[in-house]
């Protein structure tokens, strides 16, 4: 329904409840199937291992994901932290209450009717469930046009405690930056579900630098960085990565890393903040544009 | 394949090498985090365990809620590190055998080889594969808890690696070592 402001500009109307359905079902999506670039990688790194338990490795997380599929249930038993990213277009009025409250409610029956683990605690040090795998960790982005658009992340903490920050010197430079994300990616081993995909923030500021991180996760894992720069850049560093012999499951072979996305933005003229967002093998995200 | 059963004998936890893969048939206990932090302030008290550690293994897992019907959700292995410092204490006590994913500290290879019990790794991220070998689930402890409640589970040929043996042998490192040494050929 068009709304009509003051000045007669056209607005774009969204009612909550359908913010709430569309979070509802993007948390099951992420969690039951598994996204086709990822599929595609796992064809073509299978047929590139040959040692020992690799090859078989990987012939699991397919047969995983298959089953997965078949039968409407999660790939991974930590169905995650609920990260949802928010597009809203600036010619967009949400009506009929909170977006804050939609988003939630949305985690709350996705997590809820979709047989998903509720894995959130109402405060770090008191520890209790609350049941229903709220709150979400919510980001909103103000953007040009009248659409709204939705991305779930479902984060498990397997991989999400593997990841680090680290403020390098801008005399650290690109050899700094590698160097960082080969340790976090060495000290992480086996513990994150290896094969991963490693998503890297670099510049902006402390914790710019860590939202880039995982912004950088959304990408589909076929698409390298639009400069050709940090195009490069990922290539390199999935080479080295796949060098370190961690492999599927920390079982030794190639396959440690699927894709490693780099997002880069403006820094201060004294630092080059680097952050690295480790993700397991399925690296979960659903999206729909409202 | 190796297939083995549960209760794990001696012979059998010795006969096992770093880097076999098996099959395990048989009962065994899940927790994770805040079950091992009960368990051990039991331990500490001097009080008695909610169930009989000795010869058993715990499952590093909180599955997903089951389906109507179904015996349980998803139930792939968490990352074991952060069991750690419960673990020596409960392998002193008794326990023979854990699975969860991921790295050990020296402490816990340690006390794996100085007791002669075993470490494997379930599947990380397979957890819906995994769940389809488990065939019976019955809540034994801290139903609080939710998913990290203790359960018994009834798994048939579970499929593991095994990652630390009886003698300490950790296949994180050797099969690492020997990927990359045949890279250098």
């Amino acid at each position: 329904m068009p709304f009509y402001g003051k000045e007669g500009e056209f607005m774009r109307t969204i009612h909550i409840d359908e913010i709430v359905k569309v979070v509802r079902d993007l948390c099951i999506e992420a969690n039951y199937y598994l996204n086709e670039d990822i599929k595609n990688a796992f064809l073509k790194y299978k047929e590139e291992e040959n040692f020992k338990l690799a090859k078989d490795i990987i012939d699991i997380l397919i047969k995983n994901a298959e089953i997965a599929k078949n039968e409407n249930m999660p790939m991974c038993q930590d169905t995650g932290m609920a990260v949802i990213f928010v597009e809203i277009g600036q010619d967009v009025h949400i009506v009929g209450g909170s977006l804050k409250e939609a988003i939630n409610e949305g985690v709350r029956r996705g997590y809820i009717e979709g047989y998903l683990r509720k894995s959130v605690v109402n405060d770090p040090i008191e520890r209790i469930n609350t049941k229903d795998n709220t709150p979400a960790i919510i980001y909103t982005d103000i953007v040009e046009g009248d659409k709204l658009k939705i991305t779930v992340v479902p984060k498990g903490f397997g991989s999400e405690n593997m990841s680090q920050l680290k403020m390098l010197r801008p005399a650290d430079g690109v050899e700094g930056i590698k160097d960082f994300v080969l340790n976090v990616v060495k000290e992480a081993g086996p513990n994150p579900c290896p094969p991963i995909v490693v998503g890297v923030g670099i510049g902006g500021t402390f914790e710019y630098c860590a939202y880039l991180a995982k912004k950088a996760l959304l990408r589909p894992i076929d698409k390298r960085n639009e400069n050709p720069f940090y195009a490069k850049l990922e290539e390199e560093l999935l080479n080295a990565i796949n060098s370190l012999g961690i492999g599927p499951q920390g079982f030794g072979g190639k396959t440690t890393a699927l894709a490693v996305n780099i997002e880069a933005y403006a820094t201060h003229i004294a630092g080059l903040p680097v952050a690295v967002n480790i993700s397991c093998h399925a690296t979960r995200h659903a999206e729909k544009v409202l | 394949m190796i297939r083995i059963t549960t209760p794990l004998t001696n012979d059998v936890i010795k006969s096992l090498k770093a880097g076999d893969s098996v099959l395990l048939t048989g009962y065994v206990y899940t927790a994770r985090d805040a079950a091992h932090k009960r368990l051990v302030e039991l331990i500490k008290e001097g009080k008695e365990l909610p169930f009989d550690i000795k010869g058993q293994i715990i499952y590093y897992v909180g599955p997903t809620p089951a389906k109507e019907g179904q015996p349980i959700g998803s139930a792939g292995p968490t990352t074991s590190y952060r069991m750690d410092p419960y673990t020596p204490l409960l392998l002193e006590k008794g326990l023979k055998g854990m699975i969860g994913k991921g790295k050990r500290s020296k402490e816990v290879i340690d006390s794996i080889k100085k007791n002669s019990c075993i470490y494997f790794a379930a599947i990380g991220g397979a957890a819906a594969l995994t769940a389809k070998c488990v065939k019976s689930s019955e809540l034994i402890a801290y139903e609080d808890l939710g998913a990290e409640a203790i359960r018994r589970l009834y798994v048939e040929d579970l499929p593991l690696v095994v990652v630390v043996d009886s003698n300490g042998n950790n296949y994180y490192e050797i099969g690492q070592r020997e990927y990359l040494s045949l890279c250098d050929k």
